[in-house]
């Protein structure tokens, strides 16, 4: 653009979310039959801010012990007291946790900025009044399911083990506690090792609305502690958010077995622009699709497709707007990039940007400057890749775009689905037709029209191929904690 | 002419010369050479543009750079009187405030201009003309702009020579929903050719122009006429300037730009009256434009009591407290 002269030069001053009013505690333990109990392994390991490395609290390490006092808690609380609450009473409970959580969205947005690294305008935009927004939503079905399932005898699963991952702690511990109990199940849940805190927080909260004990077990732990929750066999059905290559073990380890599954695994998105689109906007949305929560999202629009004829527009706007991006302290209120959740994710990420560079695509990062310490990735973009490059092909889960052209529907088409995930895609273009031709061909469980990474609680979200199966969310998630009859 | 290569050089098609040929001699209308089809007409978005605009107002302005935003904001008003009732006297009234913002408070900038009705140019110029601060005047026929050709052009030439350093037009918005779009173009680069040295502005009353996508063309037409300022709205029909609206002019001035590398200003005008607001306006400037843009050269807001409280939380900057509109002059 034109040059900046020194006296116009106009640089905003620092505006961070205060911290004051939260309180974090030295070290948390593992929430089991409605209280806070040591774990058996008498371990504990570090949470950090991964803006700073500074240690924020520790966290209790759950064994296969504790596995089982939580799925036997959870058993407990089925048995004697959840199944048999009447619907309307387990609505009123699940309406409490979602007011309960508008009541203290600040501190909950503050802490998971803190602990994961998103910036707080997403934290306290997104995460956590869509997180209410699920209880609200779900704690409305708990009565009315006769009425989702017609004729289908909707039945309560049991006891479900869901797994979560570290990309929104705290709304992806609601896209599976709240249509779970709505449907009448309990609960253990495992929030991922580098971002526990929210979902703890949300046990004290979930105390504080006096659901009744045991309905709802968190406990924390890595890998391990997963596994021995998918291995127990007193669980009925696990659901669980995460990457495909942990999903493809999950399934393996329960064929055979008559546990239900879930899976939400990766994505690697299409995010498709034609020549007639609303450039401009469709700029903002590449931007909303890949830099949102720092590119660590399953849907994030990865791979663009641009029609050749507007390429060079659009990578001039894309290169405009990513300049402007603000990347950094992510308590910032004007932060639009924070940190990257963690220094193995990060490493990651480096790997593939090397990748890139290796086949010889050009890089493009936005030309800011990034703290010293902490885990960061500036925004950057591939152009003119190719559909056989890695960074093309495997999800990076990072702020890595890669864009190719296209000249055709039907190549872009057979583009977009030429890859092994199929969780979702966008479509930019003023010609309606157009839109619903893409629609019906694009194998993607979520195809978005002129704009990208919207979510509602009554939208189903899921995938296809190895993005998972089983949604989430609408009437078709609910389905996911029922039995129903044929 | 023939439709330019490139999609994005739509915009470069009509050259200077070619513009000004139209007026000839008597200036007796020449058919035109403006076909509307030459202009690439864009896609908008309004749910992405709204979309986006909300996003500028979630940046947060606090400590230096507010105060610098706040003096460059009070740098770039237009203060306007435009009235039926205004006369020499009011008109002394609103100079004098456009030289003394806040006598109280140092170092305070003066405002870009003041902008009045052609018959008080001579009188505002002698007034402000010494003070670095121009004079605008609003000519063809506003804020309707329904009038003939000639008288407009007159009332232009007759703005300039009493000593307006800038103009502000209106365009013809019935003959641009009748589709008579080179009819808009030619008024506006006969109105150029009649500013002589004086800065056009060109209001196209967005808020009469129905939608975003005639916003966005009418600004091509605006630019590629010659504009030096492409303007929001006359103050006069409601909504006038919103921020959805100023973010299509500003990335049809883009456009132009990545066309052409020249600039064209900006002027939002009307319901911009508080400091806050001012301050989210240029924030979408800066990340639209760039901040070679943050200038009266190439910024102005149209406003009248947008002064005031801009005055009003430059005193809060500095001595922490909210003082008395009382204590901050009209006009």
């Amino acid at each position: 653009m034109a040059k900046t002269t020194k006296e116009n030069k106009w640089e905003l001053s620092p505006a961070p979310e205060s911290t004051g009013h939260i309180s974090i505690k030295k070290r948390y333990d593992l929430f089991i039959d409605g209280k806070f109990v040591a774990p058996s392994t008498k371990k504990y390991f570090d949470s950090i801010n991964p803006a700073t490395e500074e240690d924020l609290t520790q966290i209790a390490l759950a064994g296969e012990k504790d596995v089982d006092k939580a799925v036997k808690a959870a058993r407990k609380a089925y048995d004697t007291v959840w199944s048999k609450t009447s619907t309307a009473e387990r609505g009123k409970y699940i309406y409490r946790i979602a007011r309960l959580i508008q009541e203290r969205a600040r501190e909950f947005a503050v802490i998971e900025s803190l602990d994961g690294g998103k910036p707080i305008r997403e934290s306290r935009d997104v995460d956590i009044p869509l997180a209410a927004a699920h209880f609200f939503y779900h704690a409305g079905w708990a009565d009315k399911l006769d009425y989702a399932f017609p004729n289908s005898d909707p039945k309560s699963i049991g006891v479900v083990g869901q797994i979560i991952p570290w990309n929104f702690p705290l709304l992806m511990a609601a896209w599976k506690i709240a249509p779970a109990l709505a449907c009448g199940n309990t609960v253990v849940l495992k929030p991922a090792e580098t971002t526990s805190l929210t979902a703890l927080k949300l046990a004290e909260l979930i105390q504080d609305a006096g659901l009744p004990n045991g309905v709802v077990n968190i406990i924390t732990g890595a890998g391990e502690t997963g596994q021995a929750l998918v291995g127990h066999s007193d669980i009925d059905k696990i659901a669980f958010t995460g990457s495909t290559e942990v999903g493809k073990m999950i399934r393996r380890s329960l064929a055979g077995t008559s546990t239900r599954l879930t899976l939400e695994l990766g994505g690697k998105a299409a995010n498709i622009v034609f020549e007639d689109a609303a450039i401009d906007q469709a700029v903002e949305g590449i931007v909303n699709g890949i830099y949102f929560n720092q590119g660590h999202v399953c849907c994030a629009g990865s791979r663009l497709f641009v029609e050749e004829s507007v390429a060079d527009e659009v990578v001039r706007k894309l290169k405009h707007r990513m300049d402007h991006l603000i990347v950094g302290d992510p308590l910032d209120k004007n932060t639009d990039v924070g940190a990257i959740n963690s220094k193995g994710q990060l490493q990651t990420i480096e790997n593939y940007l090397k990748a890139g560079q290796k086949d010889g695509f050009e890089m493009y990062q936005s030309k800011v400057a990034v703290p010293k310490k902490g885990y960061w990735c500036k925004p950057t973009l591939f152009t003119d890749v190719s559909q056989s490059s890695i960074i093309s092909k495997e999800e990076i889960f990072g702020p890595v775009l890669a864009m190719q052209t296209f000249r055709t529907i039907d190549e872009v088409i057979d583009k977009a689905n030429n890859t092994p995930y199929g969780l979702s895609a966008g479509v930019w273009t003023d010609k309606g037709s157009k839109i619903f031709n893409l629609t019906t061909r694009l194998k993607a469980g979520v195809v978005w029209a002129n704009t990208f990474n919207k979510f509602d609680p009554s939208s189903p979200f899921g995938g296809y191929k190895e993005s998972g199966f089983g949604r989430e969310g609408g009437i078709h998630g609910l389905s996911a904690y029922l039995k129903l009859q044929d | 002419m023939k439709r330019p290569a490139s999609s994005e050089a739509g915009l470069l098609l009509l050259s200077g010369s070619v513009a000004f040929s139209i007026f000839e001699k008597n200036q007796r209308l020449a058919k035109s050479t403006f076909n509307p089809s030459d202009i690439r007409r864009k896609a908008i978005d309004q749910v992405g543009v709204e979309e986006r605009s909300a996003r500028f107002q979630t940046r947060s302005i606090k400590a230096k750079a507010k105060i610098q935003g706040l003096k460059m904001a009070l740098n770039m008003i237009d203060l306007t009187t435009l009235e039926g009732k205004d006369t020499e006297g009011k008109v002394r009234q609103l100079c004098h405030k456009a030289a003394h913002l806040h006598d109280s408070t140092p170092d305070l900038p003066n405002v870009a201009a003041v902008c009045v009705y052609p018959t008080f140019v001579k009188l505002a110029k002698s007034l402000v003309g010494d003070k670095g601060i121009k004079v605008a005047s609003v000519a063809t026929a506003f804020p309707s702009g329904q009038s003939f050709r000639k008288y407009k052009i007159d009332e232009t030439k007759e703005a300039v020579a009493e000593g307006a350093d800038e103009i502000d037009m209106v365009i013809s918005r019935g003959r641009f929903h009748q589709g008579d779009y080179a009819y808009v173009y030619d008024e506006i680069s006969a109105v150029k050719e009649a500013c002589g040295k004086a800065r056009l502005k060109v209001i196209l009353e967005t808020g009469e122009l129905g939608n975003l996508d005639a916003v966005h063309y009418a600004s091509q037409i605006a630019i590629a006429a010659g504009a030096d300022f492409i303007k929001t709205s006359t103050g006069k029909i409601k909504p006038a300037a919103t921020m959805p609206v100023t973010l299509v002019m500003l990335e049809a001035i883009r456009d132009h730009y990545y066309a052409t590398g020249k600039m064209v200003g900006m002027k939002p005008a009307g319901g911009i009256s508080n400091a806050k607001l001012a301050l989210h306006y240029l924030i979408m400037v800066k990340e639209t434009l760039g901040e070679a843009w943050l200038s009266n050269q190439w910024f102005r807001f149209g406003a009248s009591s947008l002064a005031n409280d801009l005055l009003k939380q430059l005193v809060k900057q500095e001595s922490g407290i909210y003082q008395s509109a009382n204590y901050f002059a009209l006009d």
